[in-house]
């Protein structure tokens, strides 16, 4: 039997083996060490992969205790929260799809909190609640829209994987997977439009980097110099479809080298990796320098969606990564070592638990939209 | 034996043009290839080449004539040696002596097989009465749909700065139908913008741009390429508002050319209002006149929902009256009684409503009173207008340039079933292309097409003459 792709994959990217390719490339250009030098198009492919060499000069964001807290914390809710939604799932009471974030938690956290949410937006798929609860969205109203009450944050319309909060500059919540790639590219096209400084983040799967419109996109933003940022979360499955079976180029964030756009290659599994990762992402599309594609190696402990067979992968690779990769264990340990105390962070836990139970408490009782709201908000105007 | 030049037909449909621009003069001599002259259309400006070699014996027709019909002596080209003899005595029977650069064959004044197009059927003399929604004594002025369509753009551009138009060919080539003609002359590359061929990616970013608070204007080259991005207008644009409890809107004009064109075959020649029109969420709009054109996409652009603008390309350089106003915006959702009848009702909408108005005119040289809705908005479908004309003449058919299943024909025919039963004394019938892809033989896209004497049939059978 062939090993499954991805215990390959984030063992060798996240560790030691990727380290030594970074190196090699490094060596081949000495003088740019530093400085996020941010070379121009035409300097040949140094700009294609400036940017992976500055992110391999300077790999972990230098938090402070407190920010490794907050990250931690937040990780934390995503994942009791998706374990509670599960839960949920199999009472009966959320239906159809339900695509969990566990495993993925350190992606959403770490880009996001690197993001100005005073004008930065942010677009995924379906795959949303994780990017959801990283913005500062309330649990309740994401846990009441999974339920399918008038109070969840489309009124129950839309379900797990269409949620928006505009407030928030979270524009979904996309079900046809790809298809927030373009729509994103737009909303970075608006932010250029109103030059209101705003970069766009655009999340997709490494199943979705194989729709042709990414490509459409990729082409269009470069070509304009769009302020985004293509993220693919790369969790190793499209479905059931290890990356190795579904795509020639398994290195994703070399995919944008055809329309110039660089690409950076990062472990999803630390937030702190992930968040340094996101400020020379961020830094250099604030510049005016047009996109940039970051591949965020991570793994997803749960099924695709609800009703996974499990057969394309063994229970050792998922049990593996869980306990060598694991982010939010990960983030614990690293707590630890600094001195915070093991009170502090059942402290955390205990409050997490205790929101995440209101929240499945408040859409279990919320009511159901009223029979009315059958016909509202098809269109916005009369006519 | 002098070769005769004549004017060149740059498309299946030209008649005529205008004789821009000689580059040449008597006494030059031509190798193939060289260019002799430019002639402009509503629709385009090509360059004229030779393909004998030879002296320039006489300019017939000089520069900057207008109306020049197709198949005219514009100049004699003569072979060495020759005297240049009078055009008159010219009886030549060989082929045009010059072919333009693009794929359009020249047309032969005289030739007997030249092929005639079907959508020659869809032409359309006849007129809409008067727009009542236009207040009395308004000035009119006399204008193509294309020029409607455009002045409605610049109108909202200078209006909304957050108005912008995107697509292929739009700004430097200034619309491959001209529809956006002059545009990035007035307001620039920022909000007139050329995209890449790449319907499926353009769509999503200005479906993504308005829902980040812009006003785009998404055209299509044609709505036969919209397919390739479908998905955006269907799942992206006109669910978002419902799917996100009213929370996120989405203000796309998706506009274009929609239905069937001349000679281009079945992958250019379709109409795709029912697909649009069975997605609730959109608007779907289809005017046929100028004026129509006009305050509708005006009404579009300001709409807080997405909408899909179906236009025609045979219908882009048909002149109508115009009514000089300020701020001319027509109500989305209204039919218009294009003309009043009191026998029999024509549903119709686009160029459907030509051909409608042609087949009553006809009618009423045999006593049958004819009255012609124009739908003008496909979705939400005006039914109050169908019902309230079919209650008047209580006998209905719908002409649709179209295919006839599951069409407007179909939804219409539906609607007066379930709410008209009782004022119908005949069956509605529907008269439709025919259900086949279009062909490309000029005699079965003929035959493909509707045309007037189908409507004026159906007519007759409604109303049992």
């Amino acid at each position: 039997m062939a090993k499954p792709a991805k215990s390959g994959t984030v063992a060798a990217k996240s560790s030691a083996a990727k380290s030594g390719s970074t190196a090699t490339r490094r060596r081949a250009a000495p003088a740019k060490k530093a400085e996020p030098a941010f070379a121009e198009a035409g300097d040949d492919n140094f700009a294609l992969r400036s940017l992976q060499e500055a992110h391999g000069n300077e790999k972990r964001y230098k938090a402070s205790d407190e920010e490794l807290l907050e990250f931690y914390e937040q990780m934390l809710l995503i994942r009791r929260f998706e374990e509670r939604a599960g839960q949920l799932y199999g009472l009966g009471l959320i239906g159809g799809f339900c695509h969990l974030y566990i495993g993925q938690e350190a992606v959403a956290v770490g880009l996001q909190s690197a993001l100005d949410s005073t004008k930065d937006s942010v677009i995924t798929g379906y795959r949303d609640h994780g990017h959801m609860l990283a913005y500062g969205i309330d649990p309740k109203v994401i846990m009441a829209e999974l339920t399918g009450r008038h109070s969840g944050i489309s009124r129950g319309k839309g379900g797990s994987m269409h949620m928006f909060s505009v407030d928030h500059r979270f524009y979904g919540g996309h079900g046809i997977v790809g298809a927030q790639v373009s729509l994103g590219a737009g909303l970075a096209f608006a932010h250029k439009y109103r030059e209101d400084g705003g970069v766009a983040l655009a999340y997709f799967g490494d199943g979705a980097a194989n729709q042709g419109q990414v490509y459409e996109s990729f082409n269009m933003a470069s070509l304009w110099k769009l302020p985004i940022i293509f993220v693919i979360e790369n969790n190793g499955y499209a479905m059931g479809t290890a990356v190795k079976r579904g795509s020639a180029e398994t290195e994703f964030y070399r995919r944008g080298t055809a329309f110039r756009i660089p690409g950076m290659d990062v472990n999803g599994m630390d937030v702190l990796e992930v968040r340094q990762a996101a400020e020379i992402a961020l830094d250099y599309v604030r510049q005016g320098n047009g996109p940039v594609l970051m591949e965020l190696n991570t793994y997803r402990y749960r099924g695709h969606s609800m009703s996974d067979p499990a057969k394309y992968r063994t229970r050792e690779e998922v049990q593996e990564v869980r306990e060598k990769s694991d982010p939010i264990e990960g983030a614990k340990k690293e707590l630890l070592a600094r001195g915070i105390s093991e009170d502090k962070l059942k402290d955390i836990d205990k409050r997490i638990r205790a929101a995440v139970s209101e929240s499945a408490d408040f859409a279990e009782n919320s009511p159901e939209p009223d029979a009315s709201e059958l016909y509202t908000d098809v269109l916005v105007e009369r006519y | 034996m002098a070769i005769e030049l004549k004017m060149p037909a740059l498309s299946p449909t030209m008649e005529e043009g205008k004789l821009a621009k000689w580059l040449v003069k008597e006494g030059d001599t031509v190798q193939s290839g060289d260019i002799l002259a430019e002639i402009e259309t509503d629709k385009a400006t090509m360059e004229f080449e030779a393909v004998d070699e030879g002296t320039v014996g006489k300019i017939v027709v000089a520069e900057g004539t207008d109306g020049v019909k197709v198949g005219t002596v514009i100049a004699l080209i003569e072979g060495e040696g020759e005297a240049s003899p009078a055009p008159a005595a010219s009886k030549s029977e060989e082929k045009p002596a010059a072919e333009p650069k693009a794929e359009a064959k020249p047309a032969e004044a005289e030739a007997p097989k030249k092929a005639e197009t079907g959508t020659a059927q869809l032409a359309s003399e006849a007129k809409p009465a008067a727009n009542p929604e236009v207040p009395r004594g308004t000035n009119m002025k006399i204008a193509t749909v294309r020029e409607a369509l455009r002045d409605a753009m610049a109108e909202e551009m200078r209006r909304d700065d957050r108005v912008f138009v995107m697509g292929e060919e739009v700004a430097e080539y200034q619309g491959a139908y001209k529809v956006t003609q002059g545009l990035l002359e007035e307001f620039g590359p920022k909000r007139v913008i050329d995209t890449p061929i790449t319907e499926y990616g353009f769509a999503g970013i200005g479906t993504g741009a308005a829902m980040g608070g812009l006003r785009p204007v998404v055209e299509f080259m044609t709505f036969n390429f919209a397919m390739q991005a479908i998905d955006h207008i269907i799942n992206s644009a006109a669910k978002t508002n419902y799917m996100s409890g009213g929370q996120m809107r989405c203000p796309v004009v998706f506009r274009g050319p929609n239905g069937a064109a001349a000679r281009v075959g079945a992958q250019h020649s379709q109409n795709y209002g029912p697909w649009y029109a069975s997605v609730p969420g959109l608007v779907v709009i289809a005017p046929y006149d100028a004026s129509d054109a006009k305050g509708l996409l005006k009404a579009a652009i300001r709409s807080e929902d997405p909408v899909v603008f179906l236009e025609n390309e045979l219908v882009y350089g048909r002149s109508f009256e115009l009514p000089e106003l300020d701020d001319h915006v027509l109500p989305i959702g209204k039919a218009r009684t294009v003309r009043e009848g009191k026998d029999v009702t024509i549903v119709s909408y686009s160029i459907g409503v030509g051909l409608a108005l042609e087949a009553a005119e006809q009618l009423a040289g045999e006593g049958i009173d004819v009255e012609v809705i124009d739908l003008r908005t496909l979705r939400p479908l005006d039914t109050d207008a169908i019902l309230t004309s079919l209650k008047k003449t209580n006998r209905l058919v719908v002409a649709e340039e179209g295919f006839p299943v599951c069409s407007i024909a179909s939804e219409v025919i539906a609607v007066c079933m379930e709410k008209g039963f009782d004022d119908l004394d005949a069956p509605v019938l529907r008269v439709c292309n025919e259900d086949v892809p279009l062909p490309y033989a000029a005699n079965l896209e003929k035959a493909a097409l509707i045309d007037v004497p189908k409507i004026v049939a159906a007519v007759k059978q409604v109303t049992y003459r």
